[in-house]
């Protein structure tokens, strides 16, 4: 057992026992050794940044949900189910399934017969390089800072969880994700990918279903939280016909027209961090299957994340308060849920399996960010503006650069943070601005063939400093919230989903408007680019269980079921 | 090339060997006050078996000297 693993705090949550210790090793000595098989098929751009587009529906599908499923978003949801109970659920179901859905059937077929290497790179050819230039810039600037955000939180985690010493988180990870993606590039982050999804599952799977055992089942579960909390926490629809019968403090309204229709639409059709995955498929049957198979696995994901929150809301001894609180009382808080119940079930072996579950979720998010972020400044900020003579080698050596030096980005931002806390708050804020405005560009972009370049250009800078100057102003005058969000009885998440409304609203109204000012593009320019004047090629002659029509039907069924059952 | 399915069947096999010898240890010797609750369940034991025969099973279908 090394010394460096074992660096304590006193306040630490669980002790590894040395068959954890080993779990977590042979973890970094897998990732580093598949970076280091695949080094040598990463020679060409398409290989390094594109993986070879060669992925089948499988594994780009997996590697798409795995970018997302980082470890704050894991401990993050289960200390919201705690808090909000089962309302937590809506950012997998409604504020995702429709997105992913829609990426597949409409969005992907452009993205993939365009052959665009990126989001950015799609703008560029739709409208134009002065679009494509603010949204590489802000997307650049803001992947890099999030990553560091990131890191820092997941190493505050570690020195929470485990007792690590916060120096040797960050730089053990990070090291290790810049690394492998700088030896394998794309192709190697999204195998990693996959392993970590694999290892998620592995690890968390057994909460759930330990935690139902305990409680005596779904049923007793529902009655146990109805008597500590509120018989509130355990339906997804039924409270939120009002903005104070809810835990959450938010109407129907802000989570179908902000989250479902706006915000998750931004996020899971236009982040490039994730759309990249689907890009690297080998043909457009596993480019459309890919985030089919994503929202598949997504709809289960509550089962790790939500369950697990609301278990802990029943069955642990203690009450679990928020950050701020729990930081001057030295209690627990809600973001300490999952930990709590990982070292309530699971002894030596188990336990290394979970907190190697958490730290593969940190990787994979990471090795997602620098991934995305590497391709977007080589092929969206460099190549056009800085360099654009070079070879195809030339700027492989540029990825590859580019990943060390992302990293070592996101590093200095990890302490700086560390220094200044407040940063974390702004830099989380910051990337949400540009989401839900992109959104409006690239989906008007897609559909509607008379949308001309300074109207997306203009759309997606208005739509932007919209959603700035409503954070803005909310933070200057909190009472502001009631006008934003539509009432004064609205709760902070509520501001995210009509913020994010609003500002599409205005993208999509800038858009429209200077389009119609302006002259229109030429329809032989748009081919391949617009829907009305893009042959969109068919999946093939397969039969109906390989068509992505039945499976999204298919998913679309279960989905309804699923909310109708937790209504 | 070495598929990824291998990886993760290596991945869960050695996971799941590491997690069911641990499992059995306790059940030899089964400590005086056990940390965890539920540990009359021997989840280590039973979960590490099941990673181990999925791991097995992927690194047997997915060998590289099995692929075309």
């Amino acid at each position: 057992m090394t010394p460096l693993l074992v660096t304590a705090v006193p306040t630490r949550l669980v002790h590894l026992s040395p068959i954890d210790i080993v779990i977590v090793v042979f973890y970094f000595a897998l990732v580093l050794s598949i970076g280091w098989y695949l080094k040598g098929r990463a020679n060409t751009g398409e290989d390094f940044f594109m993986a070879g587009r060669e992925m089948t529906a499988w594994v780009a599908g997996l590697s798409f949900l795995s970018a997302n499923l980082g470890a704050l978003e894991l401990m993050g949801w289960a200390g919201s189910a705690y808090q909000y109970g089962i309302l937590a659920t809506h950012w997998y179901w409604i504020g995702a399934i429709p997105a992913m859905l829609f990426l597949a059937l409409v969005m992907m077929p452009f993205y993939y017969i365009s052959k665009t290497h990126s989001v950015p790179g799609y703008l560029k050819l739709r409208f134009g390089e002065s679009s494509c230039a603010l949204s590489a810039v802000s997307f650049a600037f803001m992947t890099v800072l999030m990553s560091g955000v990131n890191m820092f939180a997941m190493a505050k985690v570690m020195q929470i969880v485990l007792g690590w010493d916060i120096n040797f988180s960050i730089w053990v990870s990070s090291l290790t994700v810049a690394i492998y993606v700088a030896l394998g590039g794309l192709r190697s982050a999204i195998f990693n990918e996959v392993l970590q999804f694999f290892l998620i599952w592995a690890g968390a799977l057994l909460i759930p279903i330990l935690g139902l055992y305990e409680a005596g089942g779904w049923t007793n579960l529902k009655l146990q939280i109805a008597q500590r909390a509120s018989e509130e926490y355990v339906h997804l629809w039924s409270g939120l016909g009002s903005f104070t019968t809810n835990p959450m403090g938010i109407h129907w309204t802000g989570i179908v027209f902000g989250l479902a229709a706006v915000l998750s639409m931004g996020y899971w059709t236009t982040d490039f961090l994730v759309v990249q995955r689907i890009l690297a498929a080998k043909d457009i049957r596993s480019a459309e299957m890919a985030p089919i198979i994503g929202a598949a696995f997504k709809m289960a994901v509550p089962f790790i994340v939500i369950l697990p929150g609301l278990i802990g809301l029943a069955v642990l001894p203690v009450k679990l308060v928020p950050e701020s609180l729990a930081t001057i009382t030295g209690g627990h808080s809600y973001n300490d849920v999952l930990p709590l119940m990982l070292a309530r079930y699971c002894g030596p072996g188990l336990l290394g399996l979970g907190v190697t579950a958490l730290i593969a979720g940190f990787m994979s998010g990471m090795a997602g960010n620098v991934s995305a972020f590497t391709t977007v400044w080589t092929y969206d900020i460099y190549r056009p503006f800085i360099n654009s003579k070079g070879s195809d080698h030339h700027y492989v050596n540029m990825g590859r650069w580019t990943t060390i030096i992302g990293v070592l980005v996101s590093v200095g931002t990890a302490y700086l943070v560390m220094q200044f806390a407040s940063i974390m708050d702004y830099v989380q804020a910051l990337f949400s601005f540009f989401i839900a405005p992109l959104f409006g560009t690239v989906v008007l972009g897609m559909l509607w063939k008379r949308a001309t370049g300074p109207g997306g250009f203009w759309g997606l800078l208005c739509g932007t400093l919209c959603s700035i100057s409503m954070w803005t102003w909310v933070k200057l005058d909190p009472s502001a919230l009631r006008y934003v969000a539509l009432s004064p009885y609205a709760k902070g998440l509520a501001q995210d989903m009509y913020q994010a409304l609003w500002s599409f609203i205005v993208c999509v109204v800038v858009t429209v408007s200077v389009s119609l000012a302006t002259k229109p593009i030429p329809d032989n320019q748009l081919t391949g680019l617009v829907y009305g004047l893009t042959e969109i090629p068919a999946v093939g002659d397969v039969p109906l269980y390989q068509k992505p029509l039945f499976w999204a039907a298919v998913v679309t069924v279960v989905f309804f079921v699923l909310n109708i059952i937790f209504w | 090339m070495i598929s990824i399915w291998f990886f993760v069947g290596i991945s869960l096999a050695v996971n799941g060997a590491l997690i069911l010898a641990a499992g059995i240890y306790q059940l030899v010797n089964p400590p005086v006050n056990p940390r965890v609750v539920l540990f009359h369940l021997h989840a280590n034991v039973w979960w590490g078996a099941v990673l181990l025969v999925f791991g097995l099973i992927y690194c047997f279908k997915f060998a590289p000297g099995r692929q075309s």
